[in-house]
């Protein structure tokens, strides 16, 4: 993972020394060839005014004081592990406790790969010049000086795949636009995170906000683009105040508006708000709502790369894959292409709930193993309670047994399980919860998320509740299994756009994984949550 | 070519103090002129969307999430604490004017289950005595 060593750079650390230290620090870094995972910025005062001179690594959040030039070697060690050292540690609060050797917080810090979220909880995102400190807007200066065409090569040679669930190519997404002639093309970044369980864009919105508007920069400049919009849920009150604010600080330092750095290319951004529906995730429904329309898909083809925003050619593209795209410009595409897994290459976030014993996002290489996501970051199941099923890519996504959680986390490898990475949320049911009393409350969301165009989904959706309900207080015929798989499949196969296509992905899973449970749920004396009257 | 979006004007219809969270028949009418939009549109997105509301509601509207991580972890027992303590159902709004109590989708606050919002604010791990507590302070304006 990513650790930024902090400097201070205040009148009595100097005279104590601190140029040398931080210089002895690089020399380290440089020996041991951790340039790109160790980096050292100088700070102000870190109020430890006595000792001399003092450091602060992130993001374990550990000071030390007082730092000589000596301990460089033994502080790099300790970070190179994702270790705090206790010999110069000073506590930075009442209730700061030394990271213990073995610790979660260790644990948490050594299976990570801060990428995207580098900066995240590092900067402030509401001043962009630290985001410019931290060699933001680098990437833009890159990109403008090459050719877009270069520009989409790079992202062709990363293998970056759209990480909002469906794992597009995203430099297939860009060629398709670019080629398209016409007066203007958008891009548009779907910042519409409503996935249940998914919680990992707004983390980059929130704490990185203008790699963000670097990535879409970048985008509008492949593809010919003069118009973003970030179309953010109305319920995110604070992504969308961080964006409206980035994207007006990049305006005034000139990285957005009529000449971007002062060249011939304007781009400018526009953030659009949702007003709460779930099928604006989709990206012509997003689409039409930009528009100030009903959240209804449009039919395909024809593809929002010819006829988007306004029927104008449109790249619609996950935050998480915009953030991607700075690092790939700045590092290449082979660098992103030599992280994660075959298929699957680079970082993902993931956010984690349910019932374990930490809950929160990280970024991982692809290819790390669910059990690892449990185990090891998610510091394993509550109360040490045996598995029962994680629920993988959100509640459209996939539904794993205890069995097959060694899978990795990529498209590939899941995908011999019927499964895929979805959104990046994993939720996690032990064994004391009711797989049925999940399935019920999934198909509650979908039922109120179901926009009403296409029968299948819209009518599929209230029958599946209809029969759970009936099931769940033990009401139930004997052929209401059999209705709810045809239902499931039905509505796979005939319903209009992803929503209905993937409403009873959890439920068909669990009729096969859970055939015992739901059979249980049949008969007299059923598990059901005890939720039967 | 691009209009003012009728979603974006109605978000800030309803933002404004006089229509109380929610949006009159007036406010409809006036975003329709504004956006160069048909008043069946209007209304079309107004009823489509969960945010805004045609009827009216409390000065604040509570959103509580009862998705699966919220669900497991006791949003069930919240919402109970919730109806209790406004003397409302999901959908009613308090004798008073002060509070609307509403269903919501996912708000992404699954690590800090259960969830809701209040207004623009987040409110996480809520507990049934700490709900109570926050319902005071909002009536109080803090």
């Amino acid at each position: 993972m990513k650790t930024t060593i902090l400097v201070s750079h205040d009148r009595r650390a100097m005279a104590a020394g601190a140029a040398a230290a931080e210089a002895a620090l690089r020399a380290e870094i440089s020996k041991r060839g951790l340039d790109k995972d160790i980096s050292v910025s100088a700070t102000g005062s870190l109020g430890y005014e006595a000792g001399g001179a003092c450091v602060l690594v992130m993001p374990l959040a550990v000071v030390y004081t007082p730092v000589t030039a000596a301990d460089a070697a033994d502080i790099i060690e300790a970070a190179s592990k994702g270790r705090a050292l206790e010999r110069l540690a000073k506590p930075v609060s009442k209730s700061w406790k030394m990271p213990a050797s073995g610790s979660h917080a260790e644990k948490l810090a050594a299976a990570q790969q801060r990428v995207i979220l580098g900066n995240a909880g590092v900067i402030d995102p509401e001043n962009i010049g630290e985001y410019v400190s931290a060699g933001g807007y680098g990437a833009l200066a890159k990109a403008l000086a090459m050719k877009p065409e270069e520009v989409i090569a790079e992202i062709k040679t990363s293998e970056l795949r759209g990480r909002g669930g469906a794992g597009f190519p995203t430099a297939t997404k860009w060629a398709s636009a670019a080629q398209e002639k016409a007066d203007i093309k958008y891009v548009v970044c779907n910042a519409d995170e409503g996935e249940p369980g998914t919680f990992k864009d707004r983390e980059i919105m929130e704490g990185d906000p203008h790699k963000l508007i670097e990535g879409m920069i970048i985008a509008g400049y492949a593809i010919g683009a003069s118009k973003g919009y970030i179309y953010i849920r109305g319920e995110y009150a604070l992504s969308i105040s961080r964006l409206e604010k980035a994207a007006e600080a990049a305006r005034a330092k000139g990285f957005l508006g009529e000449k971007v750095l002062g060249g011939n290319f304007a781009f400018d951004i526009e953030i659009a708000r949702g007003a709460g529906a779930y099928i604006c995730g989709e990206e012509s429904a997003l689409i039409e709502s930009i528009e100030g329309k009903r959240g209804e898909p449009r039919r395909k083809p024809p593809y929002p790369a010819q006829k988007g925003l306004w029927q104008k050619p449109t790249v619609v593209n996950n935050v998480e894959t915009l953030a991607a795209v700075p690092h790939i410009i700045l590092n290449g595409g082979l660098w992103h292409k030599a992280l994660g897994a075959e298929g699957a290459r680079g970082t993902k976030i993931f956010s984690i709930a349910g019932d374990l014993n930490w809950k929160g996002v990280v970024e991982i290489p692809f290819g790390t193993p669910v059990s690892a996501i449990i185990n090891e970051i998610g510091g394993g199941v509550k109360g040490g309670r045996k598995l029962k099923a994680v629920i993988l890519g959100g509640v459209s996504g996939s539904l794993l047994t205890d069995s097959e959680i060694a899978t990795p986390v990529d498209f590939n490898s899941l995908a011999k399980i019927e499964a895929g990475p979805g959104s990046g949320a994993v939720i996690v049911l032990d064994e004391t919860r009711s797989v049925v009393e999940a399935v019920l409350n999934i198909a509650r969301f979908f039922k109120h998320e179901s926009c009403g165009r296409c029968t299948p989904c819209r009518a599929g959706t209230a029958q599946i509740v209809r029969i759970l309900e009936k099931i769940r207080d033990g009401k139930a015929a004997e052929d209401d299994i059999t209705k709810l798989e045809s239902l499931a499949r039905v509505m796979a196969q005939t319903s209009f756009c992803p929503l209905g296509q993937t409403a009873a992905n959890i439920l068909s899973q669990s009729l096969k994984k859970f055939a015992g449970e739901w059979e249980a749920c049949l008969c007299a004396g059923c598990a059901c949550g005890g939720n039967k009257k | 070519m691009k209009k003012n979006s009728v979603v974006e004007t109605l978000h800030r219809a309803q933002a404004d103090k006089k229509s109380h969270t929610s949006l009159s028949a007036d406010a409809m009418r006036d975003a329709a002129r504004d956006c160069g939009a048909p008043p069946s549109q209007v209304y079309g997105v107004a009823t489509f969307y969960t945010m805004f509301s045609v009827k009216p509601r409390g000065k604040h509207v509570i959103r509580i999430c009862r998705n699966l991580a919220c669900h497991m972890d006791g949003a069930c027992k919240i919402v109970d604490a919730l109806k209790k303590e406004l003397g409302v159902e999901l959908g009613g709004t308090t004798a008073d004017g002060e509070f609307t109590l509403e269903e919501s989708s996912c708000l992404g606050m699954c690590a800090a289950a259960p969830a809701m919002m209040i207004d623009d604010k987040q409110y996480g791990n809520l507990t049934a005595a700490g709900v109570k507590e926050i319902l005071r302070r909002v009536r109080k304006g803090e």
